[in-house]
């Protein structure tokens, strides 16, 4: 997708993390530990479990950098998906006193899942179209005023939007969760 | 409903996206909500995007706290300890880079137009001087361009510069050719690759590397000594761009605050020495073998990063001696780094003194005097 590293940069990350050379886990967190720190708080929504589950991916990679096959995907698909398992594990686990049932947890990992993926789809999908949505949600534009912004027709406009959140839509994998955790209310 | 004539259903279809963003007009809005009402795909549709748009969130991540960094960092390579570790006095311009660069990810376009004021001390007063973000970042990697030839690594400004070899010569060749600076991606991106080969070319040097000495024009350092200095002078950049954008940016972490601190006190002694070359300062008062303890100042850094040191007054070859102190200064860290950074007037700076007043003096002038553009 587009703002993923050309595959020969994972690779030659894969090959400095394997010699144990610190300063390429410098490069990998300046590099990731945003999307990384992001996805883990948008899971669990705590300043401090995201920090955790920096903490533990990051040190995942440098321990095991072989675990990652450069022919399943980017490193930063590979990286996003492990900070998902992680930080799902770990809203289990806050969630397992005896307060939820089963099924409100399930709920609640749903909910949290889809927001994730999610954020991690706008992030990572074309840029034309992310600025089209950022636009139109974010600035409040109307289609019309964004064509005039980005210099495109009014029908591109209307394409890109419709697009992207067709994209966007693709984060609510299996049964869809009654109510997503957001921030702000959709308009 | 009045009006024009029916929209057709492919047009109703394309505003889908619109829609559910509410981003049509009310008329248009009004023809998809009737349209939905008897088409079974376009109202399936409707539902999918309306529930995409409840997955946006109005704002962007926070930004990450820059400490998170060292935290994860210093964990991972306490799991597995590294073949090929940094340097631990290279770990002060890792993390400063690392720093900047984040600030300069975090800023918008418009805040990289604001003018950034840059101020250091000539010697004599107090200088200023207003350029842009991406001049700032020309400016550090002009110099930090030293360092990289130092390294083997190319010189940013190109393999047939004939600048002189200061810094501030490095910098204006560097502000009159650099295409790279134009743009604020542009210079981000050619600073930041250079920072990081330098982090990686440090790590693979060998052994002696440390004591290797860097040219500074009129004077050198060491490599390990240089790296420090360029730690310093990001961090202080760092600062005047924060400032300019109106963005927080704290001090660096307590032990590389330490590692800039020592070096400043460290060069104080041929600061004063070349003060009194150039009639800046009063001439020395006593004539010290080299390697004898000679006349000192106490300085006292307090806070993060502190220490004592004993400045020998007289000659740079001289020790410096607790039993031969005339004066002490105590002030804190930060406004120590202030000063050596020439963003504070000599005669300004909030410190504690006792004993000989021109000592005092000479040595607060010969600290702002560590400044330079």
């Amino acid at each position: 997708m587009a703002t993923d590293a050309p595959p020969k940069w994972d690779r030659k990350m894969q090959q400095r993390l394997a010699h144990g050379e610190a300063a390429a886990l410098g490069e990998l967190y300046d590099r990731f530990a945003s999307l990384v720190h992001a996805q883990a708080h948008r899971v669990l929504g705590c300043e401090s479990g995201a920090d955790r589950v920096t903490r533990d991916v990051f040190g995942y990679v440098w321990e095991h950098p072989g675990a990652y096959d450069p022919k399943q995907g980017s490193l930063r698909s590979w990286i996003a998906d492990l900070t998902h398992q992680r930080a799902v594990e770990r809203l289990r686990q806050s969630q397992e006193d005896g307060r939820s049932t089963p099924e409100e947890i399930e709920e609640k990992v749903r909910a949290a899942s889809a927001a994730a993926r999610a954020d991690y789809i706008v992030t990572s999908m074309p840029a034309p179209l992310r600025a089209a949505l950022d636009l139109a949600y974010r600035r409040r534009l109307d289609y019309r005023q964004a064509a005039a912004d980005l210099g495109v027709t009014e029908e591109e406009a209307r394409r890109r939007l419709r697009l992207g959140l067709q994209l966007l839509s693709t984060a609510h994998r299996g049964p869809r969760a009654a109510a997503p955790r957001v921030h702000g209310s959709a308009r | 409903m009045t009006g024009p004539a029916p929209t057709p259903h492919k047009v109703l279809k394309s505003l889908l996206g619109a829609w559910a963003l509410a981003a049509c007009s009310s008329a248009e809005t009004a023809a998809v909500e009737e349209h939905l009402t008897d088409c079974a795909a376009c109202a399936e549709e409707a539902v999918r995007l309306r529930d995409a748009v409840s997955l946006l969130h109005p704002e962007d991540s926070l930004d990450l706290d820059p400490r998170l960094r060292s935290r994860v960092l210093a964990s991972c390579l306490g799991r597995r300890p590294p073949r090929v570790p940094v340097p631990d006095w290279a770990a002060p311009y890792d993390a400063e880079t690392a720093r900047l660069d984040a600030l300069l990810r975090d800023i918008g376009e418009a805040e990289w137009r604001a003018p950034v004021r840059l101020r250091w001390f000539d010697g004599e007063r107090s200088m200023a001087r207003d350029i842009s973000a991406a001049a700032v970042i020309g400016h550090l990697r002009a110099v930090d361009g030293l360092v990289a030839t130092g390294l083997g690594l190319p010189d940013p400004l190109g393999p047939e510069t004939t600048a002189g070899g200061s810094p501030e010569e490095r910098t204006e060749a560097l502000w009159a050719h650099d295409p790279d600076g134009q743009t604020p991606g542009a210079a981000r991106s050619a600073w930041r690759a250079q920072t990081t080969a330098m982090i990686r070319g440090v790590s693979f040097a060998d052994g002696d590397a440390a004591e290797r000495s860097v040219p500074y024009g009129p004077f050198s350092l060491s490599l390990r000594d240089s790296f420090v200095d360029r730690a310093f002078e990001c961090w202080v950049h760092a600062t005047d761009i924060a400032e300019a954008v109106d963005y927080p940016y704290a001090p660096p972490a307590p032990g590389h605050l330490r590692q800039m601190v020592e070096l400043a006190a460290r060069m104080l002694p041929s600061v004063l020495a070349g003060r009194r070359r150039a009639g800046l300062a009063p001439p020395a008062r006593t004539l010290v073998a080299a390697g004898a303890p000679g006349r000192s100042l106490h300085l006292e850094v307090e806070g993060s990063g502190g220490g004592h040191w004993h400045i020998p007054l007289d000659s740079p070859g001289a020790l410096g001696s607790p039993e031969e102190t005339v004066a002490h200064v105590a002030l804190d860290g930060i406004e120590f780094c202030r000063l050596a950074a020439g963003h504070i007037p000599p005669e300004e700076v909030a410190v504690g003194r006792d004993g000989d007043g021109e000592a005092i003096r000479d040595v607060l002038l010969a600290t702002a005097s560590l400044s330079r553009l």
